[in-house]
């Protein structure tokens, strides 16, 4: 949309992680609140034509957030974030938390057989911008796979079944 | 199917395999010389990874060389290439969602 705004996005295969990098044009406070906040969060975090709907949040080391993300057919994907290390002011001006992201049900049962994934995200200011690094860390990138299939499945602009088509393309 | 193709370059035995033979052809026994390890693992290394269809094997007088499959090496990156799309979508609302904010501020 604002194609001045910088967004990189790496992946490190050695270590199973991937870094999503973006700035934004607002101060801190306001990308910080859009982080923790069930009712800002319900706004964005789901991809379209998914919607995120919170169910209960406690912002707090050691808090939680219970949210489903709810599809076009009224479909529910549950899922449970544990927040940890919550740093809401460093000297350097930089804000950071870490949530531990997992699959779960509508009563917050942690589904342990899909994938966990670590999710250390850092704020810093840049004049009126905010950079947020996002460094997410998967136990192995078959677990990224079950991730894009579970939670956003019907939201990516590519759709399975052009996948499908190039898989069998292939054959 | 797909699966699969996650779990053989989970293993880091397999990703050095794979970072060998990208840039030539090789014998087992060729790839087995770099390896702390037996003939036998590094053959089943390699029967997973071509089961994954991820490497090839051509066949050139009694040897068996082995060769990258970039078609499948390719399909991994477009996996990696819809998450990405996924974070510059919810960015990009995001954006929208810090606007609306700060106009209800003003």
């Amino acid at each position: 949309m604002n194609n001045n705004l910088s967004f990189d996005f790496s992946v490190n295969r050695e270590n199973n992680t991937i870094t999503v990098k973006r700035e934004f044009e607002a101060d801190i406070n306001m990308v910080w609140d859009a982080y923790t906040k069930s009712e800002i969060l319900d706004l964005w975090w789901a991809p379209k034509p998914w919607k995120a709907k919170t169910k209960t949040m406690d912002f707090r080391d050691g808090g939680h957030w219970h949210y489903a993300m709810v599809g076009p057919e009224g479909e529910e994907h549950w899922a449970w974030a544990e927040y940890k290390n919550i740093q809401a002011q460093l000297p350097s001006g930089q804000r950071k938390f870490t949530g531990l992201d997992a699959f779960a049900d509508a009563e917050g049962n942690i589904n342990q057989s899909l994938p966990q994934s670590e999710w250390q995200i850092t704020f810093t200011p840049k004049g009126n911008l905010t950079i947020v690094e996002c460094f997410i860390t998967f136990s192995d990138l078959s677990q990224l796979e079950t991730t894009l299939q579970m939670g956003f499945k019907d939201g990516m602009r590519i759709a399975m079944e052009g996948l499908d088509e190039i898989f069998a393309s292939q054959l | 199917m797909r699966r699969d193709v996650f779990q053989a370059i989970a293993d880091p035995t397999r990703r050095a395999i794979l970072l060998m033979i990208a840039f030539k052809s090789m014998t087992p026994n060729a790839i087995a010389e770099h390896f702390d390890t037996t003939r036998q693992a590094v053959s089943k290394h390699l029967r997973v990874l071509t089961e994954c269809e991820l490497v090839k094997q051509t066949f050139e007088g009694r040897e068996i060389y082995y060769e990258i499959e970039v078609k499948k090496m390719k399909e991994i990156d477009h996996w990696l290439s819809q998450f990405r799309q996924l974070w510059e979508d919810r960015f990009n609302e995001l954006d929208k969602v810090l606007q609306a904010m700060k106009n209800n501020k003003k």
